[in-house]
This record gives C-alpha cells, sequence and structure tokens, in this order.
C-alpha cells in the first residue's frame, strides 16, 4: 500500500470524520483515497476545497463541533495553512495536519525533501504557540503515527502535524493496521453543539486586554512543558557502543540505517538516534548520548535544521557534524556511507579509543 | 397592558460597545430576536468576524466562535458538514466576505452549502480606522482614498450579493438596510427567509445589509441613516435579488 493511501486508512480507523484537502503533489493519493473512502462513509464529509486556506478553516470548524478532523498537503500548501493552524493552537482545537513534503523554498520541486523542520517544529504561523510533530519513517509508522497523531491531538487539544515527505508518500510497503474504525466517539466535553440545556460557549482567543491573552499564553505553554515531559519519542539504533551517532529523522532516518549497516560491518562503532517526535525534540536523549559518545553526524534533506536542536541539546559538549541535500535530492545509503567514513577517519576514531 | 417592546431573550445583559448610530448593534437586536422566535437558540452556531463585531459573542447568547479575516464561509462550512443539525451563520463585513474571503464566500455558495451569510457592507474597514472597502463608493473620502475614490485607480465598488446571485448553489440573496424602522422590518423578514432556506436544507443564502458607520463616514448617525437612501442605495439598490426558494409569499 502506497505511503499516502496507508494514511488515509489509518485516518477512517482512528475515527476521522472530516477531510478537507486541495490537491498538491506529492500527496495527492491521500486525497484521492479519503474521496473513495471517507466521502461516502455515513456522519462523515470530504470536501475537495477551493484553496489549502479553505481547506484548513474547514478543518477548524470541524473540530469546533468536536468531530476527528483532517486535511493535508505538501509544503507550499502547508504554508497556506499556517493561519489556521495558529487559530487551531490558539483556540485549543484538536486537527491533525499532514505535510509530505517537497523541496523548497518557493514552488520548489516535487521530489521528497526535508526543508519543512524549522516551520513545523517552530510553530509556523504568527503567535507563540507550538503543534505535535510526528516524523514517520516507514509505511508502518505512517500507519501507527497517524492514529497516535488523532489520540495525541485530542488528549492535549492541540493541533498535531504528520511530517512526512515525498518519498514516503509514493513508497509502497506491507501494513499492518492495529485498529478497527469506532463505531461511534464521545463529542469532546467543550465542543460547540448548540446552546441545548447548557449555557452558551464561546470559542475564541482575541481580546482588548493583554493580560487575558498572556493568560492564554500561559496556559498554552504549561501544556507545552506537559507534552515535553509525556510525549517525547525517539528510536535508538546500535548507540551502545557508538564512537559516532549519527541523528536523522524520517527518510533520511531510513537512508542512514543502511549506511550505519554497512559502517558496521567496516568495523566502525556507528549508532544512531531517530527523533521520532521532532516537537517536543529528545534533547534529554541527546544530552545522554553525549556523555558516552563524543561525535554526531546530523543528516537531514536540507540545508542544517534539526542540527540546531541537537546543538541546543549538547549546550557545547560534543562535535556536530553535517551531511545534508537540499532541493529534493534524495541521497543514497552509500553516500552517506562515505560520508560517515571520511568523518570516522578524520576524528581518528578508528585507533580503539 | 399589553407588552409591545421587550429586550430579547438571546440578546446578553451587558451594554453595545458599538459607537452611537452604529447597525451593528440593530442588527444583533434583530437576529437575536429571530432566532428566539425561530426557536433556533438551542441549535445555533454563530461566526462573528476580525473587525467591530468580533465581540458580537459578548451580545448574542448562543454558541459562537471567532473566524479568521474571510474565513467565515470555510469555518462554517466545516461546522455544517461535521454537525448537519446545526444552523449556521457567519457575521462578516465588506472587507472580509467581499475581499479577503471572496473565494470563500463563492465555494461555499456553489456548493450549495446549508448555511447563511449575514453581510454587513457600511463601505468602509471600521474597526481599523475607515479604509476603502471592496464596497466604497466612488468618489467616496475613507482614510486610503484621501481624494476619494478613484476608479481608473482604485475600481469600483464591488456587488458582491449580485456576483453570488450568479452561483446555482446560493438559493435566497436579498439586500436591506437598517436606516430606518421599515427596513429594519424587512431586514429581519429577509433573514428569517435565509435562514428558512438553511432550515428547508435548500442551499446557501445571503442577506447583505447596508448599515451606517457614523463615525468612519465622519457623520451624525441621522445623517449617515440619510447617506444610506441617498447615495448608497443608488450603487447597492435594495431588494431582493435572487430568491429560487420556492415559497415566495404575497405581502
Amino acid at each position: 500500500m502506497s505511503g499516502n493511501s496507508t494514511i488515509g486508512e489509518a485516518a477512517i480507523r482512528a475515527g476521522c470524520q472530516c477531510y478537507f484537502g486541495y490537491p498538491i503533489t506529492p500527496q495527492n493519493e491521500l486525497t484521492e483515497y479519503m474521496a473513495a473512502h471517507l466521502g461516502r462513509k455515513k456522519g462523515c464529509s470530504f470536501i475537495q476545497a477551493e484553496s489549502e486556506i479553505a481547506a484548513i478553516n474547514m478543518v477548524y470548524g470541524a473540530s469546533l463541533v468536536g468531530a476527528r478532523a483532517m486535511t493535508s498537503s505538501s509544503s507550499p500548501g502547508i504554508s497556506l495553512k499556517q493561519e489556521g493552524i495558529s487559530y487551531l493552537a490558539a483556540c485549543e482545537l484538536p486537527a491533525v495536519i499532514v505535510n509530505m513534503s517537497r523541496g523548497g523554498p518557493g514552488l520548489g520541486s516535487i521530489s521528497a525533501s526535508q526543508s519543512d523542520y524549522f516551520q513545523a517544529t517552530r510553530g509556523g504561523g504568527h503567535g507563540d504557540y507550538r503543534t505535535i510533530v510526528l516524523a514517520p519513517s516507514s509505511g508502518q509508522e505512517l500507519a501507527d503515527l497517524t492514529h497516535r497523531a488523532f489520540d495525541l491531538a485530542d488528549k492535549y487539544q492541540i493541533p498535531v502535524i504528520i511530517l512526512g515527505d515525498g518519498m514516503l508518500g509514493q513508497m509502497m510497503e506491507p501494513v499492518e493496521f492495529k485498529h478497527e474504525a469506532p463505531e461511534e466517539l464521545p463529542i469532546r466535553g467543550n465542543a460547540l453543539r448548540g446552546a441545548k440545556g447548557r449555557p452558551s460557549r464561546i470559542i475564541k482567543t482575541f481580546t482588548s486586554k493583554p493580560t487575558e491573552l498572556e493568560e492564554i499564553n500561559w496556559s498554552l505553554f504549561r501544556r507545552y512543558q506537559l507534552i515535553r515531559k509525556e510525549e517525547t519519542a525517539f528510536e535508538t539504533f546500535l548507540v551502545e557502543d557508538a564512537k559516532l551517532i549519527v541523528v536523522a529523522f524520517g527518510i533520511a532516518a531510513r537512508i542512514a540505517k543502511g549506511a550505519i549497516k554497512n559502517a558496521r560491518t567496516n568495523g566502525m562503532r556507528v549508532g544512531m538516534l531517530r527523533p521520532v517526535t521532532l516537537w517536543p525534540f529528545p534533547s534529554e536523549k541527546v544530552k545522554e548520548l553525549a556523555k558516552r559518545t563524543r561525535h554526531f553526524l546530523v543528516f537531514e534533506m536540507n540545508m542544517g535544521q534539526m542540527i540546531e536542536d541537537v546543538q541546543l541539546a549538547l549546550e557545547g559538549k560534543g562535535e556536530v557534524s553535517f551531511y545534508g541535500r537540499p532541493g529534493g535530492v534524495i541521497p543514497t545509503p552509500s553516500e552517506v556511507l562515505r560520508v560517515v567514513s571520511r568523518l570516522y577517519h578524520q576524528k581518528g576514531l578508528e585507533s580503539g579509543k | 397592558m399589553r407588552k409591545v417592546y421587550t429586550r430579547p431573550r438571546l440578546l446578553k445583559r451587558v451594554p453595545f460597545h458599538y459607537c452611537p448610530g452604529c447597525g451593528h448593534s440593530v442588527v444583533h437586536r434583530v437576529m437575536t430576536e429571530l432566532i428566539d422566535e425561530m426557536n433556533l437558540g438551542d441549535r445555533i452556531i454563530g461566526i462573528p468576524p476580525p473587525g467591530c463585531s468580533v465581540f458580537a459573542y459578548h451580545y448574542f447568547d448562543v454558541d459562537m466562535a471567532e473566524s479568521a479575516h474571510g474565513r467565515g464561509a470555510a469555518v462554517a462550512t466545516g461546522i455544517k458538514r461535521a454537525f448537519p443539525e446545526a444552523i449556521v451563520f457567519t457575521y462578516q463585513g465588506d472587507g472580509d466576505l467581499a475581499a479577503i474571503g471572496t473565494a470563500e464566500t463563492i465555494h461555499a455558495a456553489n456548493r450549495g452549502e446549508r448555511i447563511t451569510a449575514i453581510f454587513i457592507n457600511n463601505a468602509v474597514y471600521g474597526m481599523t480606522g475607515g479604509q476603502m472597502a471592496p464596497t466604497t463608493l466612488s468618489d467616496q473620502v475613507t482614510t486610503t482614498t484621501p481624494y476619494g475614490r478613484d476608479t481608473k485607480i482604485e475600481g469600483y465598488p464591488i456587488r458582491m450579493s449580485e456576483i453570488v446571485a450568479l452561483i446555482r448553489g446560493a438559493v435566497y440573496i436579498e439586500r436591506t438596510a437598517v436606516n430606518s424602522p421599515a427596513n429594519i422590518r424587512k431586514t429581519k423578514k429577509a433573514i428569517r427567509k435565509a435562514f428558512q432556506a438553511q432550515i428547508d436544507d435548500l442551499g446557501f443564502s445571503l442577506v447583505e445589509i447596508l448599515s451606517p458607520c457614523p463615525t468612519n463616514w465622519r457623520m451624525t448617525p441621522l445623517e449617515s441613516w440619510q447617506w444610506i437612501d441617498k447615495v448608497m442605495t443608488k450603487e447597492f439598490p435594495l431588494g431582493v435579488i435572487k430568491d429560487i426558494t420556492g415559497k415566495n409569499d404575497a405581502d
């Protein structure tokens, strides 16, 4: 099953009731999957919207009334959605936003890229907010993290971004879905459903009193602290004895894994840290690894974005190198292996220290 | 003694923040009265816009949520699709509905979304201090047309209701004003028909209301009422623009 279709099926099985999207390559199969499988489902709605902006605002509307709602796009379209994501974050509304990212800036290319890391992990739109950012690296993980995205969004009343890329979306892989679609989901307690048997309800952030808005920001911040504590997720691979740790996410981590396996057969003690949540970033894990390993190689399909989080986490207590391919170029495992080998020798790591 | 006039039950007991002579408070009153009369209070959801009327949710005693500028029709679409039992209205200004939100409005209408747009046309951007709106009249002075709107440079006042009327999914469109007791009554009747079109599952409905903004027009409330009659209605004629609800009543 293609990665894009996998997300669609996983979303339906997570109880997604509304999908609103707008065509953009390389994520169209997801929109098409939802048109075919969600659009005629009882109690569900699919709209091919007039724009990405309209689509995210439809998601906002559906979330207001308590529905599990999703939209998807690719990089330029995600830029257009930022206004709506900011409003979702401000009004503490759950939603799932999928970015099967492509090369940028501008119209860029339709090939896989990771150049939206900053946009995804720093909020993306205006104002002081965060979104949970999940970075799957395989078909199976697309399914699992899509389901988790809906749960996290509801649990913390927050928009959740799935940051994939054009390659993950197109790849065909066997996938096991672990959940059946729920018959009916409970309506969120604070949803707008009409003021029947209760006082009327307002969902808004606008206020003429700065101290009121300050309190909203504090309330969001406290929730973000809780999410940092509870939901940070990562995968480690052969880090126990590693002299060099590659830090990579998403499809880049998949490529790096192949390179690391080959490095190991060549006797190099290389491991990997793969953040699964890009926000919250596994800073504590990076710190912990730095107690045993001095050298880190950040590998991204961009000009160096996650590297800033690695450097922040290390606080100067490790040496960080970088290898990146921007613009939609997809590096090969052997290319990454060459970079790893060169760095390994340059740093004198084979000397058995 | 018969009580002929009372505060609408669904109008919260707080003083309006609107300027003296502003049309918003009149429209709020008429709408809350109507929502109660039509017994919609427990299933209606309103989407006020950024602008002076962002605070509509402080006055309407019904469920409401804010929308980004221009996105009301998209937000209302999401609400209605996820919760079809709701009666959903957007409350939008001229900049909101006829400039930044043109695409959302036209496409919601084209899908025949069962929502109602209440379109307040006061020919200026009110809350930001009286800049040119898409509906600003030719030669009208605003803070961004200090020499008057020159149609060669700034284009023409846009007749959004007539544009939306061309769209098949739109079933009821009327332009009214709130500058006289008679016109206020007509406004209430128009909104009733618009809500009814939604209740009857017919399609998109829109009521454009010419509404005075004495502060930004630099007029007294009375002068602003007169200006609507003498100037504004020449560009924006009042009346039913489209009605394919099949419910034309005789009066």
